[in-house]
């Protein structure tokens, strides 16, 4: 790698447009969020920079809060059950023949370039009153109905006529939604944590009488712990700030911080309450990347 | 298929993949994952506008959907946002890739965690900081068409150059600094350097971040929705107000034009790139 100085005119010439694509386009906006969090609001549109911290006072109300800890709580069971679900997948992808190793990541994978509104719509699909789910359901119970009535159980008097469950516009849609949205990035991390796994520890434990289960939890878990925290944060990250899954499969009260923060820009026409919440917003994903930074550096040092 | 032949050696201790349980998880999972998406793209040939059992094949969702002047005005909008964003993403990613692979300067580490801001914020922040800006700089609007785009592709660039330029750096990364060193060596001036030895090299990263571009740009949802006006309708803005609307065939049809598009660009963009490169920059 060369000093900069030994080539200067390459350098700038390299480095000053995406340079100023990046301050002009982007840090410069976020600058201008940053201004408005320490505003107030004085008309319909007007606001002006006095630098308080009202609005960010005003997000640590209770309904704010609660709605804080309830982005934080639906990521947290997305998490959770993606880690649950991806977990035998990423064992499964690692230990199978290469050839059909390829197969399956890019199964994995090909959902990310299928576009993420598309998907949520498929879901609302599956989902609905009238949805694959519930018409499945319709069917198993008429059909199973119908079979009872030979032997003179027939007319709902077992179980009884179908009534559609509710399926969409709850909290529990927004986190199915979500674990569907961000498994592949759980899958991807544990994957390749798996894979640099030494095969020999886990051969050492299973030949020295070792369980299935004990080996996983007391040698592949703690191995593969940092691949383990990287995919947690990696797939918490995205599901806190989602906005789109929320929007179009919850209910009134399953609204997530993303969807306050567009409320403000959109309907409510608060920009400086606004621009306070997707700052805490960020801090947030600030805190989780660190999160991350910390225990990848570790892990680094541990395999040298 | 070789998948449902008996494997005749016994099963040893690691044989992991050839469990029962773990072979049912993968293939619930798959299905899981593939099923909803199936299951659109099949219903959007339903012959039923109620869209929920089967009534027998038709294509005339898809005939509606060409002849619908501003669902098509909206895919145009989509593709020429795409295309401008694929050329400047892929120029200013190269460029960022050369400079980070290629020189040492202070607050080196600082300027890569700023170029990978705009991959790790939310979305959301994004989108709503890209709309106080424009707003508030007095971007002009009600331009003649393709330059009322131009917000939009503003913030298209700005999110999707910094992921060209991981794919372009992982790219450089196999490249010899010797041969740059010989050509300078051999007379060459700094640019025929970049020009005639370093983008040639490039050539398979530029290839796959322009492909990465285009589908990022084409996919976006949530910052195309904070900075579009009534005027600049994207094809998933377009989808999303239908989507709210009702479920319909049309929606459907629609979709499934969005993920041909998409997956018939990223198989050429898997093709194009080395696939062990792809995998590992995807995890």
């Amino acid at each position: 790698m060369d000093n900069w100085k030994t080539s200067a005119r390459a350098f700038w010439a390299a480095f000053a447009p995406p340079t100023f694509w990046l301050v002009a386009f982007f840090i410069i906006p976020l600058s201008l969020i940053w201004l408005y969090s320490f505003s107030s609001k004085t008309g319909i549109i007007d606001t002006t920079l006095d630098w308080n911290l009202n609005q960010y006072a005003r997000a640590l109300e209770p309904l704010y809060l609660g709605i804080f800890w309830k982005s934080i709580w639906m990521a947290a069971a997305t998490t959770f059950i993606s880690l649950v679900v991806a977990f035998p997948v990423a064992i499964a992808i690692v230990f199978a023949k290469p050839n059909v190793r390829m197969w399956l990541l890019l199964l994995i994978i090909l959902p990310f370039w299928t576009n993420l509104l598309i998907r949520t719509y498929a879901l609302i699909a599956v989902l609905r009153t009238n949805g694959f789910i519930n018409n499945g359901l319709e069917w198993l119970v008429v059909h199973a109905d119908w079979l009872l009535s030979f032997v003179g159980l027939g007319d709902n008097t077992l179980i009884g006529p179908f009534s559609p469950l509710h399926l969409l516009y709850n909290n529990t849609a927004v986190v199915f939604g979500l674990v569907y949205v961000h498994l592949p990035f759980m899958v991807l991390p544990l994957y390749a944590a798996l894979d640099r796994l030494d095969r020999s520890y886990l051969e050492a434990s299973l030949d020295l009488g070792a369980g299935h289960f004990r080996t996983f939890f007391s040698v592949v878990v703690p191995l593969a712990l940092p691949g383990i925290a990287s995919g947690v944060i990696i797939t918490f990250i995205p599901a806190m700030g989602s906005y789109l899954t929320p929007d179009l499969l919850g209910g009134t009260d399953s609204q997530m911080i993303a969807n306050v923060i567009g409320n403000q820009f959109k309907g409510a026409n608060n920009w400086p309450f606004g621009a306070a919440l997707s700052f805490l917003l960020m801090y947030a994903t600030f805190f989780a990347l660190a999160i991350r930074a910390f225990l990848m550096r570790k892990d680094g040092r541990g395999t040298k | 298929m070789r998948l449902f032949k008996r494997n005749p050696d016994p099963m040893g201790p690691l044989d992991y993949s050839r469990r029962f349980w773990l072979r049912a998880t993968v293939a619930v999972t798959l299905f899981f994952l593939y099923a909803p998406i199936i299951g659109l793209i099949v219903f959007s040939f339903n012959n039923s506008r109620r869209n929920i059992v089967w009534r027998g094949f038709t294509t005339d969702y898809y005939v509606k959907l060409f002849n619908n002047e501003s669902l098509m005005l909206a895919f145009g909008n989509s593709l020429t946002i795409a295309v401008f964003c694929t050329i400047f993403s892929t120029i200013l990613g190269a460029l960022t890739a050369y400079v980070l692979w290629r020189f040492r300067f202070r607050g080196k580490a600082i300027y890569e965690g700023a170029m990978a801001l705009p991959i790790v914020i939310p979305e959301i922040c994004m989108g709503v900081a890209m709309m106080v800006f424009f707003a508030r700089i007095g971007w002009p609007t009600g331009l003649p068409w393709p330059f009322n785009l131009s917000a939009i592709t503003i913030a298209h660039i700005a999110f999707s150059f910094p992921f060209a330029a991981i794919v372009i750096r992982a790219r450089l990364e196999s490249f010899n600094p010797e041969l740059a060193e010989c050509a300078r060596d051999l007379g060459a001036s700094e640019f025929q350097v970049f020009r005639d030895v370093v983008v040639p090299h490039m050539k398979p990263g530029l290839i796959a971040g322009a492909l990465l571009a285009f589908t990022l740009s084409l996919d976006d949802f949530v910052i195309t929705f904070f900075t579009s006006g009534p005027e600049t309708v994207t094809f998933p803005v377009k989808i999303y107000s239908m989507v709210r609307f009702s479920v319909t065939p049309e929606v459907n049809a629609a979709s499934t034009v969005l993920i041909l598009v998409t997956l018939v660009v990223t198989a050429f963009a898997l093709r194009m790139q080395n696939r062990n490169n792809m995998l590992s920059n995807a995890a």
